[in-house]
């Protein structure tokens, strides 16, 4: 894996959104094993008491869990994977939308740019 | 227990007051930057930690004892400038940290210098700068100690090493150990301080956790750090 950060921002918002990318677009597969957390980190390059907390956060959606003595694991529910990663193009569209808006075009107008693939 | 306490501590050279008053505690299981410009206090800060220099007034508390022998025991320095007898080997100078320190693991010393290229037979004078400043890292990160202190570990090595260095901080420190790194090249190691300390003409002037100064901020720690400091 490899993420390219923004140090403006809290890094453990950033990995949680990389992460959770990873898993709903399928890099991270369901049941995989994760890296430990200082592979991991190591690997992201950043501080490991970060990305627990980003993974802490990511086991609260539901998204990994932990089985005790083996490390941390991608979640086998495809239908919680599906929920997010339709959130997820939810929350790209409406920003989408919402620049396209503020460059002036309707919704009919952004529609038929779509379809027409742009042009 | 606190891992390190600074109380009231204060030091001049002459008439000249370095550090004044500074209070610090430093928690276990972080890694913390100590940001400030040349000359703010930060090496002596640091020299202060490992009673290489005495206050003028206050103390350092180690695990709740004064700074001395036992505290040695627990912190592995890495200084500014190299201490080392530069006639002996790489090897020989392993051989002496292993007898000088308890905590000293060989294997790995051996590892980490085999992973960074480095010949052990050398003579440390037959060597570039930053080939003996890795060296002088390697005995540090040997060591399985409470608290590291690193003053200045990337100061002159190029970003490709500065990254190795890094990496080899991150993957060494034994757990549950905490980390202190002085340096102003912030924005190469930001993103891996759990916490930081800006120094500056001898006073902290901000402490605070780096996720939550972003945050608050919608800076990253160089630009504060920048906008605090300008000339």
């Amino acid at each position: 894996m490899n993420f390219i950060f923004d140090n403006n921002t809290p890094i453990y918002l950033q990995l949680v959104k990389q992460l959770k990318i990873h898993i709903v677009s399928g890099k991270l597969k369901p049941g995989e094993r994760l890296p430990s957390v200082r592979d991991l980190s190591l690997e992201l390059k950043v501080n490991p008491n970060t990305l627990q907390k980003s993974l802490f956060e990511l086991e609260e959606m539901g998204l990994i869990f932990t089985e005790r003595t083996n490390g941390k694991f991608v979640t086998g529910d495809s239908q919680l994977i599906e929920k997010y990663r339709k959130e997820y193009a939810h929350l790209l569209c409406q920003d989408f939308v919402l620049s396209m808006q503020e460059l002036g075009f309707s919704k009919d107008e952004t529609i038929h740019y779509l379809e027409n693939g742009g042009n | 227990m606190e891992l390190l306490k600074c109380v009231n501590l204060s030091k001049q050279f002459g008439k000249k007051t370095v550090l004044n008053n500074v209070n610090l505690t430093i928690p276990r299981g972080k890694i913390i930057g100590l940001l400030g410009k040349n000359g703010t206090g930060k090496s002596t800060l640091i020299k202060l930690m490992n009673d290489l220099l005495t206050p003028t007034e206050g103390e350092v508390l180690i695990n709740g004892q004064k700074v001395g022998v036992e505290s040695k025991k627990v912190i592995a320095y890495l200084p500014e400038r190299t201490y080392l007898d530069k006639s002996m080997t790489v090897d020989s100078v392993v051989k002496f940290f292993a007898k000088f320190y308890s905590d000293f693991d060989t294997e790995k010393a051996y590892k980490l210098l085999n992973d960074l290229d480095l010949d052990v037979n050398q003579k440390l004078t037959k060597m570039s700068k930053g080939m003996q400043e890795k060296v002088q890292l390697v005995l540090v990160m040997s060591r399985k100690a409470e608290l590291y202190i690193l003053d200045e570990p990337l100061g002159g090595v190029d970003p490709a090493t500065r990254d190795y260095i890094l990496d080899t901080i991150l993957s060494n420190f034994a757990d549950g150990a905490s980390v202190i790194i002085s340096t102003h090249l912030i924005s190469d190691i930001e993103r891996i301080l759990d916490e930081v300390i800006f120094i500056n003409k001898g006073e902290i002037v901000l402490t605070g956790a780096t996720e939550e100064l972003r945050g608050r901020e919608g800076e990253s720690i160089d630009e504060i750090f920048r906008r605090m400091f300008k000339c």
